[in-house]
This record gives C-alpha cells, sequence and structure tokens, in this order.
C-alpha cells in the first residue's frame, strides 16, 4: 500500500469518528470472537476455539440497543471465509450504527450525511463515473430495478435473483448520483422487519457508488419469535449445504423481546475508501492482504 | 470435487462431461443474495470457449487428465502419430484435434500430449521451433516499392512472412505463439 492510501486510511478513520462523536453517538468495541455467529445460508464464518470470528457485530449491538443506548456505533474487522476477489477481502473493516427509535429511512440520512463529510467533495469521480454527492440520493425499489431487466424480485430464485443483481442491476447504480436500492422482497429478509405497507417486502436498503455496494441496513426485525423462526430457517439451509451450523444465540434472542424499535447498518470501510480514492481493487486500500 | 471456492485461472475441470481450463473468473456476491463466481471456460480440446456462472454450493468434477512427453513420428492420412520414447507406445491424433498447432509439427519434435479420460486431445509446443523454407520467390535487391517482407512457405505447409533476405531452402525460427517470423538458423 502506497503513502497516499495510507495516509487517506487514517483520515478515514478518524473523520468516521468524528463525524458519530459529534451527532452523540457513542462508540463501542464489541467481541471479535463470538460463540453463535448470526446464521446465514451464504455468510461463513471462519471458526476459531470455542466458536468463530464475527461476521459483523449486529447481535451484540442489538443486545446493548435493547440495553437502553440510543445511539451506538462500532469500527473493526469482520471477517468472511472465501470471499476474495477485486471487492472482497476475507478480513474487512466494518463499520455499523444503530438508532434507538428510528427506522432505516433516518439511517439512509446518516449514509448521505457520513458521504459529504468524509469525501469534502460535491461529487468522486471512480473509473468513467462522477457521483454527485451534493443532492438528495437516488431512491429505487428493488422490485423495479430487478423488473427494469426482466426479473420478478417477489418469485426468481436465490440464482436468478442474485446473478441479475450481481451482473445485471448493480453495475448500473449509483453512476450519477448514489443510488439507495430500498425495500427488499422476503427472500432477502436477512434481519429486517416487513414492511408496514406491504407485507411482501421488508425495509431494508443498500448503498451504492459507481455500481460498488457500500451499506446494507435495515429497520431492525424485534419480534424474537419471528427472529427465531427466520434463524432456524437458515440453519436448516446451512445444514442441507454440508455447512457448519452454529448454535443459536439464546441471550441475542431473550434481549430481542425488550428491544426498542431501531434502524442500524453495516458500511464496509475498505470500499468507501476505494470510492474516494478511485481505486479498482480493495488490496490497493488495505494494509496487508489476507494469508493465503 | 472442487467448490466455486477452488475456481481460479488455469484451474482445470469437467463441465457437461467435457474438460475446460478456466480462462478467466470473478467473484460476484450482491448484498447477502448467493454469491456466485462468473468464468470464462475454455475447451481443452476445441478450445471454444463459454461463459458460465457457478454458483456459491455448486460442486465442480476433475477432470482425469493426464501429460506424457512424446516425439512427433510420422503423419498417416489425417492422423499425427506421437511416440512415447521410453514405452515406445503410440498415439494417433486427428488433425482437426490439433488445429493450429500442426502449422509448427516437424520431424522429431518433442511435445507434451495431453490426455483425456485416455484419449490424446491436445498437445503443447515448445516456445519456439524451426522449419525449413519450402518455397519462396526471391527478395529484389533495390526493391522500391516499401516491402520489407515477402510470404515463404514452410515444410508444413504453412504460409508465413519473412524478411527479404531469406531465401528458399535455409530454416528459420518461428515463435509458435505468434505465428512469427523470429529469426533465420544456419544449420
Amino acid at each position: 500500500m502506497g503513502r497516499r492510501a495510507l495516509l487517506a486510511r487514517a483520515r478515514l478513520l478518524r473523520d468516521i469518528r468524528r463525524f458519530f462523536d459529534r451527532r452523540g453517538f457513542v462508540e463501542v468495541d464489541p467481541p471479535v470472537r463470538v460463540a453463535a455467529p448470526a446464521p446465514e445460508a451464504w455468510i461463513d464464518p471462519i471458526p476459531v476455539p470455542r466458536g468463530a470470528l464475527r461476521t459483523s457485530p449486529e447481535l451484540q449491538m442489538k443486545r446493548l440497543v435493547a440495553a437502553g443506548h440510543r445511539l451506538l456505533y462500532a469500527l473493526g474487522p469482520v471477517f468472511r471465509s472465501g470471499e476474495r476477489g477485486p471487492r472482497h477481502a476475507e478480513e474487512f473493516t466494518m463499520l455499523e450504527w444503530y438508532r434507538a427509535r428510528a427506522d432505516y429511512r433516518a439511517i439512509m440520512t446518516d449514509c448521505e450525511a457520513l458521504l459529504r463529510f468524509v469525501s469534502r467533495r460535491k461529487s468522486l469521480k471512480v473509473g468513467h463515473a462522477r457521483v454527485r454527492l451534493s443532492g438528495r440520493f437516488e431512491r429505487r425499489p428493488v422490485v423495479d430495478a430487478l423488473e427494469a431487466v426482466g426479473v420478478d424480485a417477489r418469485s426468481a430464485s436465490d440464482e436468478a435473483y442474485s446473478e441479475a443483481m450481481g451482473l445485471r442491476v448493480e453495475p448500473t447504480l449509483g453512476l450519477g448520483r448514489p443510488t439507495f436500492l430500498v425495500d427488499y422482497p422476503l427472500s432477502q429478509d436477512a434481519l429486517a422487519r416487513p414492511s408496514p405497507k406491504d407485507p411482501t417486502l421488508v425495509e431494508r436498503f443498500e448503498l451504492y457508488v459507481a455500481g460498488l455496494e457500500l451499506a446494507n441496513g435495515w429497520s431492525e426485525l424485534v419480534d424474537p419469535a419471528e427472529q427465531r423462526a427466520r434463524f432456524e430457517r437458515d440453519r436448516e439451509r446451512r445444514r442441507m449445504l454440508g455447512k457448519t451450523v452454529f448454535p443459536l444465540d439464546e441471550a441475542f434472542l431473550a434481549d430481542l423481546g425488550h428491544c426498542p424499535p431501531c434502524a442500524g447498518v453495516a458500511l464496509g470501510v475498505d470500499r468507501l475508501l476505494m470510492v474516494l480514492l478511485g481505486a479498482q481493487d480493495i488490496a490497493e486500500v488495505r494494509l496487508f492482504p489476507d494469508p493465503t | 470435487m472442487y467448490e466455486t471456492s477452488d475456481l481460479r485461472k488455469g484451474l482445470k475441470i469437467l463441465y457437461e462431461g467435457k474438460p475446460y481450463v478456466v480462462a478467466d473468473c470473478q467473484f460476484v456476491k450482491p448484498g447477502k443474495g448467493r454469491p456466485f463466481t462468473r468464468t470464462k471456460i475454455k475447451n481443452l480440446a476445441t478450445g471454444a470457449v463459454l461463459e458460465i456462472t457457478f454458483f456459491s454450493g455448486d460442486r465442480i468434477d476433475i477432470p482425469d487428465l493426464e501429460e506424457q512427453t512424446m516425439q512427433f513420428s510420422y503423419l498417416e492420412g489425417d492422423n499425427y502419430v506421437f511416440m512415447n520414447t521410453e514405452t515406445y507406445e503410440q498415439v494417433y491424433i486427428p488433425a482437426e484435434a490439433l488445429g493450429e498447432s500442426r502449422n509448427w509439427i516437424v520431424d522429431n519434435l518433442v511435445c507434451s500430449v495431453l490426455f483425456f479420460e485416455g484419449n490424446a486431445i491436445d498437445i503443447s509446443l515448445p516456445n519456439f521451433v524451426v522449419l525449413k523454407i519450402t518455397e519462396s520467390e526471391p527478395g529484389f535487391k533495390g526493391d522500391t516499392s516499401g516491402n520489407t517482407t515477402k510470404k515463404a512457405k514452410l515444410s508444413t505447409g504453412v504460409q508465413v512472412d519473412v524478411p527479404l533476405f531469406v531465401d528458399e531452402g535455409e530454416w528459420i525460427r518461428i515463435d509458435t505463439r505468434t505465428g512469427q517470423y523470429v529469426e533465420r538458423v544456419k544449420k
């Protein structure tokens, strides 16, 4: 890594902390090793003695929200086995923040303010794209974005959904100005709550700049029974795929019962640095590569 | 069996019963959706290229491939006959399986022969081979047309561009990767 990227990285970490500290958020550093990572069909934790390295600090942060902390952020490493490529590293730096008594719209507004704050510019040049940051970012329903490439988001198979999203939708997003894809079908529900307006959708968004996904957030599901059912479904999928199945996080499910309505997001700091610097490969912005 | 995380450039795989080498691959993971690897794979026998998506969780078969160092013996009809110089075993490779490689197969050429499920399907040529020019017009002294090369026919029947000073009956070195003249060789 060159000196320019190293200094830009240091400045970005400092700016992120400055941004949240000024707004009354409290920084927390949840454990990196957990006994029971959130079960997800397509995210594989790296196992270590008595658990795994976290793939996100989400469950721990929501327990802190349930304990009464209203504005929280965490900045640190997460690990996802097997994810390697120009946009992926197995270890990467994640920023997560949570707001109690808020929904995903408030988090999207935070994203807009954060991008403007850390970029110090009116627009970003990434590859051939010039992305204007000054106005309101685009909000585009997932169903519309997929319909434009001939795919029905609600009925598509996992494979058809992923391929259309990865190859035909994502490259077109966030070119003139950043785009929020919003309101995901139930098949992509993650830990998001169903939309009160349309029960076939969940209140989830992803933020794109120049075709690159930067962040993934939602209004949090705070119904322990529904959350347990989703966890069991995803553990069953992992079992069917022959993948490691970790225990359920019972302490999390117990705390979720007294969690207020809240919303949160995970933002890839390395990718944010990529768009700030116009880098095409995540290796250009990380200090060292993953072990091979 | 390979998993999709094993996919990388140069990996040899079995796809729909045929052997392929991965020419290009890209890991894609939209949001929390099912990750996949977008690949370009090249058929090891025909050279045909396909664009294939492998989804995370797919299993990929390993092809039964073997390489043997062999020497070209002779041409029999449309078949090139190669011999293993240790076992004296012979294999027949049909001309169409060799594609453009056959332009550079000279007597006693030693190369690596690729076998798929026991059948020879291709050869890997050395980077450079030496061939004899069988036909070429003499180059003019004082040619003012601006031409610096001329056509020459080689012993295998292929035609290449050579400098004007190279004559019929002489030997030249060819780069088999580009099919281009490299230099004149004294023999």
